[in-house]
């Protein structure tokens, strides 16, 4: 082809984003373990966004005390699929209800832990030095403590709220994030395009954020994935123990705590909050499995 | 003399028991995507004492057919067809138990990279002693004095050491050693060796070369020795066989594929290295064209066919292509190809024109006097106690030399000698500590690359070794250079960035649609042609190419590497380049800088470093060098000990814990001096320039033969 | 070496000393509330400024700081606002309690994880490699609550085999150790499982392996003393550092199962706001964990040739 001065014919056209986002996720029907973590997910957060559809009462309404699962409310007709708790409760609408406020907390507390631990991670194993130094000894005094330890004193001294919460976890999470990230960091920077990127005098922040990040981001959603996991279970079992988001409004942790000294004569009101507290959680790992097999063998 | 070859001729078979004969062998591996044949067809006999190199590039098969022999295919692959016998028995059809008593006692092998191949976790003698207690239930007493003897056979010294020792605490070279021992311990009647020195520094690789010739001899052990490097099998083999994509295109005894070679790929294969005799402009490298298929792309009929100058269809395909007999050859010669009779072998390969040499112009760069030392901070009790707290790695001491427009400048050496760190320095990645680097007028040697003007940043640019990870993983090809135009303020608007981008890879001979295409789906070649598009993207004056083809595949290496003097050429820039691996040096270099442990040793144009007078070091350096061009023979010169560490360089000259031609204390205690033996050519040495002077030239030509050490066109210094 | 142990031990005392200033920094900051907190919230200001005073409360921070460290390395806390005794008289029972229970999960846990890890990783993407992994996935999907819930409800409402609290009223009684013991294990072993697998499972597709293969060692003997010295030296560090979950688990499972142990003490004084066991609770909770991080440093150095002689 010669080179000349007409207009050059364009190159062939450049695939969508949105085909591209389709095909990525396409990509999770090659781990048959993947996909039933990506089903379970996906079942909870329709179930949360369709919640005032599927629900069949108000979860905080107090209805009819102690019936066993599968009675029928006689005002109204509709079934206690699950039973009623101890005040009254539907447990079915409560569960579901309680499912929306562990998709909201979980993730938002999460994708701050990520922000926080992403930029200090970044910031260690690239610039190393001193930031490297104060930045890992701060981490390593944060991970030191027993992370329930941790939240235990951190809630109870400052109150119950949503926010606290958020905080809490996102301080126990970010070190090890940034652990994970600054590993990744100082594998990466040896890489020969980082070289190149600096040989051209390039600026560190675009360094970091275009030459070495989109590279990591491989572990960096398998952890995801599972971290998401450990949330979930942390806001469950604070509310177990009394210190999670504040009643009346359904935490499936908090529901077990409630009904614990029941449980003997009417199990379904802890079992049910339990089972689905732990499918979620399965199903998060469950992806994050599959979406480690896809990425090794990439 | 390479004498590690037998000179007893030929012999017809039968005078010698085979004891492998692989027939017919298919193997095949199963992927997701379904049955891949990596092997088809593959005969071969190795008779006893007898040495066969299995020469091809990366993809062809060669290790597959090692790993067969041995039975160790993994999961997902295995043998679909055909037989291979072990002195007579039935290797595919054995028993897991059998398998296991014939590993490492009958059948061994030797590894490419010695120090994964050890365990870490296990004394080397601990390794060494489970080979005759398993084979032969030896006392532990008795496999202690065999393994200690083993280790001095291979020229070990110091063997009570190294018995205790772990794997890390020696080095590469004598990993290796460890390696062969632990494989000779039960002697076995069949070494494989895997590239055993391809992870080796040039040297090193030497000594190694020249003990598994030894062992040959001293053994009588047969060996299949697999490398993708023609110059090492001739010095080491009786026969070779040559693999393309699955398949054994030629076989033959040495002197029949070297000097009578009867298929294109051979040739192909020999027109794309460099040999010491040929200059780029007289004899320029010619690459195969096109790229090896995929396994599951096969073509019909001759798998070489749509690289050969000389297919024709109807008679190299559809069919497949038998191997058939080299009539009037002394010993067996088979080529599969189904018109070696009508190819005129003595034509001279493909375009090769001959171009006018460059006159080059002012000096571009001066390094005067450029040091650079790291410190190391000892924090032990014992630094603080006796005051050196401070040590320091001395990795670049003293440099001085030019480079000028339009030149090629060689700098050579292995590792350790300091010439990435010389690298970094010039391009800002590091500053020097003390001396001064002149670029275009400027110096530069205290300005890190965040505080240069950009021009200047754009001007001199680097092309980087490991093609895998030269480019962004994330970013297409198109992106990544418009990146570098834009940063270089070369073009600002899009429309032009994305024209200059086009032309760019019309320059670097890729098609066009590779602009949106992300490096995996790209070979080690193209990866390693947009590296140069980048580094070009900026129009610098002078581009530090280091090693950019040594992880690269024999034909691949010449395309890319005349593609670099093409643009050099076209564009007249100056270019250092980088690399331990003198034939191509001594193929694209003008002037050549020979580097040891942070010094400068000898420099010179081309014609004056491999002709006398010489440094001992690259003396030994170029006696060192594989040679695949059977009219030039060498001396051969092993260097005994390892590379000293950076660390702790030895006082006085650098190489005399290893020079042959040591003098005696005064090398020990003194620089040795620069001597002047041209303008040109200048020699760190205590020797008498004289002495140096009269010292016989390394490479010289097999009587009969064209001379060596330059083209009739050009006359040899010295 | 003994530098490395010196510079180990400076780290874990500074560690603590970092760890304490944050403690005090958040239980003490204000000593109004902590007046509050030790009177109750019927106690009105008179009383509050009198017992500051008493009590040093007035001093500056970095004074009443000190002296609270001082004491506390004596081992005075000071005393417990619920219990009206000194903090430490009710935290070494417990500890000790709560050491038992450990050492129980312990010694089960550690065997089953690491015999199923080598199991799943020796062959890898083999049935019984899916079977184990699978497994536990799905055993650390469970919170601890929810394990002792399901456990509960198997062994003692189904089968009724075990009894349901662990409160050890009648003296010290096994039957009452199971069902904790197994929540914790059910939790905790997969994670070690997975570690343990994903190294032996690196291990087998070494070089040196194959090396190890191809010079006819035995495969039993390829993975007693080839693989497993080398597979086992990551899930090591990993077991030590199980302790410092321990730590956090007990929390769950002895306010689940009334078992008096350090992490129902926690809890209660947490809730209670009984600041002086809180504080005491989180140093000896930063002491064990950095203790036993350290331990597995040491551990990992003399464990990896590489590191221990170089």
């Amino acid at each position: 082809m010669a080179a000349s001065t007409e207009a050059l014919a364009p190159s062939t056209r450049r695939p969508s984003g949105a085909l591209r986002v389709v095909r990525a996720i396409g990509l999770i029907r090659e781990s048959p373990v993947g996909m039933i973590g990506v089903a379970i997910v996906i079942a909870w957060i329709l179930a949360a966004i369709f919640a005032p559809l599927l629900a069949p009462f108000d979860p905080n309404a107090t209805i009819l005390p102690f019936q066993r699962p599968g009675a029928v409310d006689p005002a109204t007709g509709k079934t206690f699929w699950l039973g009623t708790d101890k005040i009254g409760r539907d447990m079915l609408s409560r569960i579901i209800y309680g499912g929306r406020r562990v998709l909201i907390y979980g993730p938002i507390a999460t994708a701050c832990a990520y922000a926080v631990g992403i930029v200090t991670g970044l910031a260690a194993g690239y610039f190393r030095g001193w930031w490297d130094s104060i930045l890992s000894r701060a981490s390593d005094v944060i991970l030191s403590f027993p992370v329930f330890v941790l939240y235990v004193i951190v809630i109870s001294t400052f109150g119950r709220s949503g926010l606290n919460i958020v905080l809490a976890i996102v301080f126990a999470s970010a070190p090890g994030i940034m652990r994970i990230v600054r590993g990744l960091t100082l594998d990466l920077r040896n890489r020969d395009y980082v070289a190149a990127a600096q040989t051209r005098g390039e600026h560190p922040l675009y360094i970091m954020f275009v030459e070495i990040l989109p590279n990591a981001r491989g572990p960096l959603i398998v952890d995801a994935c599972l971290r998401l996991g450990y949330v979930t279970i942390t806001i469950g079992t604070l509310g177990f123990l009394g210190l999670g988001l504040p009643p009346p409004d359904p935490d499936w942790g908090g529901m077990v705590n409630e009904m614990r000294a029941l449980a003997i004569a009417f199990p379904h009101m802890v079992v049910y909050p339990c089972l689905a507290i732990s499918s979620l959680v399965l199903g998060l790992n469950l992806l994050a499995d599959g979406l480690r097999e896809i990425s090794i063998r990439d | 003399m390479t004498d590690a070859r037998r000179t007893d001729g030929g012999h017809a078979n039968g005078s010698r028991p085979p004891i492998l004969e692989i027939e017919n062998l298919c193997i095949s591996y199963y992927t997701r995507a379904g049955e891949i044949p990596a092997v088809v067809d593959f005969n071969l006999t190795v008779h006893e004492g007898e040495s066969i190199g299995l020469v091809g590039e990366s993809g062809c098969g060669k290790s597959t057919v090692a790993m067969a022999i041995m039975r160790y295919l993994g999961s997902n692959g295995g043998i679909v067809g055909g037989s291979i016998k072990f002195m007579g028995r039935d290797i595919v059809g054995m028993s897991a138990e059998e398998l296991r008593r014939m590993r490492g006692s009958e059948i061994a092998m030797i590894y490419q990279e010695p120090m994964a191949a050890l365990n870490p976790s296990l004394t080397i003698g601990a390794q060494l002693m489970e080979v005759p207690m398993i084979h032969e239930g030896v006392s532990e007493r008795e496999a202690y004095q065999r393994s200690r003897q083993m280790l001095g056979d291979v020229r070990l010294p110091d063997p009570d050491r190294v018995m205790a020792a772990y794997p890390h605490q020696i080095s590469g070279g004598q990993q290796q050693r460890v390696v062969i021992a632990m494989a000779l311990l039960s002697k076995p009647a069949l070494l494989l060796l895997d590239e055993p020195t391809t992870a080796l520094d040039v040297t090193v690789e030497a000594g190694i070369i020249d003990l598994i010739a030894e062992i040959s001899r001293e053994f009588g052990t047969a060996q299949i020795f697999i490398s993708h490097n023609l110059g090492l099998v001739r010095e080491t083999c009786d026969r070779i066989c040559v693999m393309y994509s699955g398949e054994a295109v030629e076989t033959g005894s040495i002197d029949d594929v070297f000097n009578r070679m009867r298929h294109p790929y051979t040739r192909g294969l020999f027109g794309a290295i460099p040999l010491p005799s040929a200059d780029k402009n007289d004899r320029p490298l010619v690459a195969i064209r096109g790229q090896l298929p995929l396994p599951h792309e096969r073509p019909q009929g001759c798998n070489f066919g749509p690289r050969c100058d000389y297919f024709r269809d109807g008679v190299c395909a559809p069919d497949p292509i038998p191997m058939r007999d080299v009539p009037d050859a002394a010993r067996p010669h088979h080529s599969r190809c189904n018109r070696f009779e009508e190819i005129d072998w003595a034509a001279p390969l493909g375009a090769g024109t001959a171009n006018e040499p460059i006159v080059p112009g002012e000096p571009v760069l001066i390094v005067d006097g450029m040091r650079k030392y790291y410190e190391l901070h000892d924090r032990s009790v014992k630094a603080m106690l006796s005051g050196n707290r401070v040590r320091y790695v001395k990795a670049n001491e003293t440099l001085t030399f030019q480079a000028r427009k339009a030149e090629i400048v060689a700098i050579v050496g292995e590792s350790g000698c300091g010439k990435s760190t010389f690298a970094k320095v010039l391009m800002g990645l590091e500053t020097a500590t003390e001396g001064t680097i002149t670029f275009n007028g400027e110096e530069i040697e205290s300005t890190e690359v965040q505080q240069r003007p950009r021009a200047q940043v754009a001007s001199m640019q680097m092309v980087f070794q490991n093609p895998n990870d030269t480019l962004n993983p994330s970013m297409t090809v198109g992106g990544q250079i418009s990146r570098v135009i834009r940063r270089f303020g070369v073009e600002t608007d899009s429309q032009k960035v994305h024209d200059r981008v086009m032309r760019l890879l019309d320059m670097v001979k890729l098609p066009r649609d590779f602009y949106h295409r992300r490096p995996r789906q790209l070979s080690g070649g193209q990866k390693q042609r947009v590296g140069v598009a980048r580094a070009f993207a900026g129009n610098p004056a002078m581009v530090v190419a280091d090693e950019p083809v040594s992880a690269l595949d024999v034909s691949v290496q010449a395309a890319v590497t005349e593609l670099l003097m093409e643009i050099q050429r076209e564009h007249g820039t100056t270019m250092l380049f980088i690399s331990h691996d003198l034939s191509v040096v001594r193929y694209l270099a003008d002037r050549i800088v020979v580097m040891y442990l942070g010094q400068i040793m000898e420099q010179g144009t081309t014609d004056e470093v491999f002709a006398p007078p010489y440094h001992p070091y690259t003396e030994a350096l170029l006696s060192a060098v594989p040679i695949a061009d059977t009219s030039i023979d060498k001396r051969k010169i092993v260097l005994e000990g390892n590379l000293p560490s950076v660390v702790n360089p030895p006082i006085g000259c650098p190489f005399h814990t290893r020079c042959h031609r040591k003098l005696g204390a005064i090398c020990e205690s003194t620089r040795p001096p620069v001597l002047v033996d041209s303008d040109t050519h200048r020699i760190a040495c205590h020797i008498p320039l004289d002495e140096l002077r009269a010292i016989e030239p390394v490479f010289f030509s097999v009587a009969g033969s064209r001379p060596a050490g330059g083209t009739p066109l050009q006359g040899a210094a010295g | 070496m003994l530098i490395f142990l010196a510079k180990r031990l400076g780290y874990l005392l500074f560690t603590m000393l970092v760890v304490s200033i944050l403690v005090f920094l958040v239980m003490e900051l204000d000593p109004g509330s902590v007046a509050q907190k030790v009177l109750g919230p019927y106690s009105n200001d008179e009383q509050r400024r009198l017992w500051m005073e008493a009590n040093g409360y007035l001093e500056p921070l970095p004074i009443r700081y000190v002296e609270w460290l001082m004491s506390a390395m004596t081992g005075d806390f000071g005393m417990s606002t619920r219990f009206k005794v000194p903090v430490t008289e009710i935290l070494l029972p417990r500890l000790a309690n709560t050491a038992i229970l450990g050492l129980g999960v312990l010694l089960v846990m550690v065997p089953l994880a690491l015999v199923l890890g080598v199991l799943a990783g020796m062959k890898e993407g083999s049935t019984q490699d899916r079977t184990i992994s699978v497994f536990s996935i799905a055993t650390t999907s469970i919170p601890e609550f929810a394990s002792g819930v399901f456990l509960v409800g198997i062994f003692v409402l189904w089968l009724k085999w075990l009894p349901g609290v662990s409160n050890m009223v009648g003296g010290f009684d096994i039957k009452q150790m199971i069902l904790p013991v197994g929540a914790l294990v059910m939790y905790g072993f997969g994670y070690i499982t997975r570690m343990t697998r994903a190294s032996m499972a690196e291990v087998m597709q070494t070089h040196y392996i194959r090396t190890a293969i191809l010079k006819g060692v035995p495969r039993r003997q390829v993975i007693m003393r080839h693989a497993l010295r080398n597979a086992l030296i990551a899930p090591f560090t990993v077991i030590m550092l199980q302790i410092n979950w321990l730590l956090s688990g007990v929390i769950v499972i002895e306010y689940l199962f009334a078992y008096k142990g350090f992490g129902s003490l926690l809890l209660e004084a947490a809730l209670n706001q009984d600041i002086y066991v809180i504080e005491a609770c989180a140093m000896v909770a930063v002491l064990v964990a950095v203790g036993t991080q350290t331990l597995a440093d040491i551990g990992y150095m003399y464990l990896n040739p590489r590191i221990r002689f170089s």
